[in-house]
């Protein structure tokens, strides 16, 4: 029987005064009841405009009739056909403005929670699973993967399961991409970050970890080797600063570079030898998913006091609504409409403040945002030791600059046809953070999942 | 996993070893480094690449036992493996055109001086070689720079073999004697290439240095090794590690390298008092 609340059951979670001291997850999953309870408010609706807002396109209502019938593995399926990554998505994804957004449910009430139960479904597969998942019979091509996060993993695994040779090159020690060295612990556990990727080496995918494509490797030589098709996922790059004055002083960290220490080589734990600035007063500069994880991390790690520093006003946060209240709910400060201006030091070149003028919004700008504007004699200086920048990313030069008839955008960015991926240069496809600049988890598998697809198709035709 | 085919102590703190990496060997150049974590719990750290052979498909590199990570891969022996080891990272040195340089290596920095001076000397280009090290018991690598070299002299903060005093002196010494050089290329403690560019800067030579700053991925992506060139953020992973000396913020580069030192020494003295119980 359809389930009528117009509120979606809750997510059991840690306590926000628990969990600001552990790297624990935070939201802990439903339980096989609570599943079922809000498979039941799903209407079945024949035109399911939830699977429209996916960018991997999941047949949602499907895998949702699963739950009431309490068949889990067989929405799991009916999950993976679409996404190679279900227990990720469940957790990252911006499911407020893709598929929970154009929920009919969410008329007169809030949307069935699709992204919770892609967790319960993963998870319980996760938990479940007796048998590998099957390799399909080989179609003899090859296929080379730069990167190991979302997108390459996508397009991996989407080739994988149509009999493709698949070879993904990581340049770190560990695959999984930002999955790993960037989204912390507490919000995607790494172990199950390694079960989708065990996944995916059952399907035949091979990974070889250490390979910096354009500088042990370079894309000519690969093709060399027999590869016939390559995907770039190579990710994010270099990290931006602000230009301000004192950016060099100890104690100023990019977000990568902190998430980095933290994530990838695991800072918080006693035996780590990879150190990390234990501060009392951090100011984390941004407003993205980036600098709440970097902020949510920098609490965890002892600070008394933290601050998201950022221009604009709340309603401009690009941050999920949902990092946003979870970061306030852990002790979070936002001091918005706030713009930085110096770093300040001690003798030794330790950070001491942050200078910082207030802002108010203006006109709107080319791209429809009220523009900040500073406000006269305002500034103050924040008392932090610790500044953390989030301000984004420029793609990684490395590739690029060893890559002939490889065609980029002037900031960087790889220039590709919207509709394959397809780079300027045959045979190699593009995707994810290298193309788009930052931007989310999701759009980066959408991305591998689109490349995919057409790269089988041009193998099919050679 | 990558094996250690040679091993071979340089001096009581300097460490040579030849890991096998047939595809990092295909690549290197001097000047570029690699990444090393020694096991599943390391740190990566970089390291200049201090010769390579592309036929046996080894890469050597040099290390002085500084902190945690060094200690722990001195502890690896021949024929043991270490976890991961990545590259070849960084800009290769520019040596096109050169025709008399002069090289100047301090301390465990002659490890990436030397390849360099090689490449220099297999070219054609005359090369005259300063080594500086604190006393005698430190010299290394005296008989690899002489091969590659017209020219080496050898220094010591005591006097205890060589000459007495520091590069700067034989530098100064050489130029004013009327030696020309196109180039000073200077590898060693951030002091040193401070003040070698100091006096280079005095007498119009073009000067280049290998910096190494901390570092955690070495591909592009952490910003954590970024330095002051010419008044601009440049990283030293990608845009590095050679620079025009003349124009790096060696201060601001000292005190960023500082940055963990007492938290490097706690782990030092943990890793030493581990190896200490193992031996007990």
């Amino acid at each position: 029987m359809a389930n009528l609340s117009p509120k979606k059951n809750e997510m059991p979670s840690q306590l926000p005064n628990v969990r600001n001291k552990n790297f624990s997850e935070v939201a802990l999953g439903y339980t096989k009841e609570q599943a079922i309870d809000e498979a039941n408010r799903c209407l079945n609706c024949k035109n399911k405009p939830c699977t429209g807002g996916c960018p991997v396109a999941i047949d949602i209502p499907a895998f949702i009739s699963k739950i009431k019938e309490e068949d889990f593995e067989g929405a799991y399926q009916i999950i993976t056909r679409s996404s190679s990554l279900p227990a990720v998505c469940g957790r990252v994804c911006p499911q407020e403005v893709q598929c929970e957004q154009r929920c009919v449910r969410g008329k007169n009430g809030e949307p069935v929670a699709i992204g919770r139960l892609e967790r319960f479904v993963a998870d319980y597969h996760n938990a479940h699973a007796t048998k590998p998942a099957e390799k399909p019979a080989s179609n003899g091509h090859r296929v080379a993967v730069i990167g190991s996060g979302p997108s390459g993993l996508t397009c991996a695994g989407d080739l994988a399961k149509k009999g493709y040779d698949v070879t993904v090159f990581e340049a770190l020690h560990l695959a999984g991409g930002v999955l790993v060295y960037g989204i912390p612990e507490f919000r995607l556990p790494k172990n199950i970050v390694q079960k989708e990727i065990n996944t995916l080496k059952e399907l035949g995918v091979n990974i070889e970890t250490n390979m910096v494509i354009g500088k042990t490797e370079s894309i000519d030589e690969l093709f060399e080797e027999g590869f016939e098709a390559v995907f770039i996922g190579s990710g994010a790059g270099l990290p931006r600063f602000m230009n301000i004055p004192g950016e060099n002083y100890k104690g100023v960290y990019s977000a990568n570079e902190f998430l980095t220490r933290v994530n990838l080589m695991k800072a918080y734990k006693d035996a780590s030898h990879t150190p990390i600035l234990h501060a009392k007063k951090v100011a984390v500069v941004g407003g993205g998913n980036v600098a709440m994880d970097a902020a949510r991390c920098a609490l965890r790690l002892g600070a008394e006091e933290v601050s998201i520093v950022y221009r604009r006003s709340a309603e401009e946060l690009p941050a999920r609504a949902e990092e946003v209240e979870h970061a306030k709910e852990e002790g979070v400060t936002f001091r918005l409409l706030t713009n930085p201006v110096e770093i300040l030091g001690d003798e030794h070149k330790f950070v001491t403040g942050l200078k910082c003028v207030e802002m108010e919004l203006g006109e709107p700008d080319a791209s429809g945002r009220r523009s900040p504007v500073v406000k006269e004699n305002s500034d103050f200086v924040l008392d932090v030791d610790c500044v953390i920048m989030s301000i984004g990313t420029s793609p990684n030069p490395l590739i690029k600059s060893t890559t002939k008839g490889l065609e980029t955008q002037k900031w960087g960015g790889i220039v590709i046809d919207e509709e394959t991926g397809l780079t300027s240069r045959p045979g190699v496809y593009a995707g994810g953070d290298a193309v788009t600049g930052a931007a989310t988890v999701i759009l980066a598998m959408g991305a591998g999942k689109t490349a995919a697809k057409a790269i089988d198709e041009y193998l099919q035709k050679h | 996993m990558y094996q250690i085919i040679t091993k071979r102590s340089l001096n009581p703190t300097v460490t040579l070893m030849e890991i096998d990496a047939p595809k990092i060997a295909k690549k290197a150049e001097p000047g570029q480094f690699i990444i090393l974590r020694v096991d599943e719990e390391g740190e990566r750290i970089p390291l200049t690449i201090a010769d390579f052979d592309r036929e046996k498909g080894t890469v050597t590199i040099i290390f002085q036992i500084v902190g945690a990570t060094t200690e722990a891969l001195n502890h690896k022996n021949e024929g043991e493996s270490i976890c991961d080891f990545v590259g070849p990272l960084g800009t290769a040195s520019h040596t096109d055109g050169l025709k008399k340089v002069a090289v100047i290596g301090g301390g465990v920095g002659c490890a990436i001086a030397y390849p360099i001076a090689k490449k220099l000397h297999q070219s054609g280009c005359e090369v005259h070689a300063i080594a500086g090290f604190r006393n005698h018991d430190l010299v290394i690598l005296e008989d690899e720079f002489k091969n590659v070299s017209e020219k080496l002299m050898i220094m010591t903060d005591d006097g205890s073999y060589g000459q007495k005093g520091l590069v700067t002196n034989a530098l100064k010494e050489l130029i004013d004697s009327g030696e020309q050089y196109d180039e000073v290329i200077a590898i060693g403690p951030l002091i040193m290439m401070k003040f070698v560019c100091a006096l280079t800067k005095e007498y119009g030579i073009k000067t280049t240095v290998s910096m190494n700053p901390i570092m955690i991925d070495g591909t592009g992506m952490c910003g954590g090794c970024r330095l002051t060139v010419g008044g601009q953020t440049k990283f030293a992973c990608v845009d590095g590690p050679d620079f025009d000396g003349h124009l790096v913020d060696f201060d601001e580069a000292i005190e960023r390298s500082s940055m963990y030192r007492d938290f490097e020494r706690q782990e030092h003295e943990k890793t030493c008092n581990l190896f200490k119980k193992e031996v007990e």
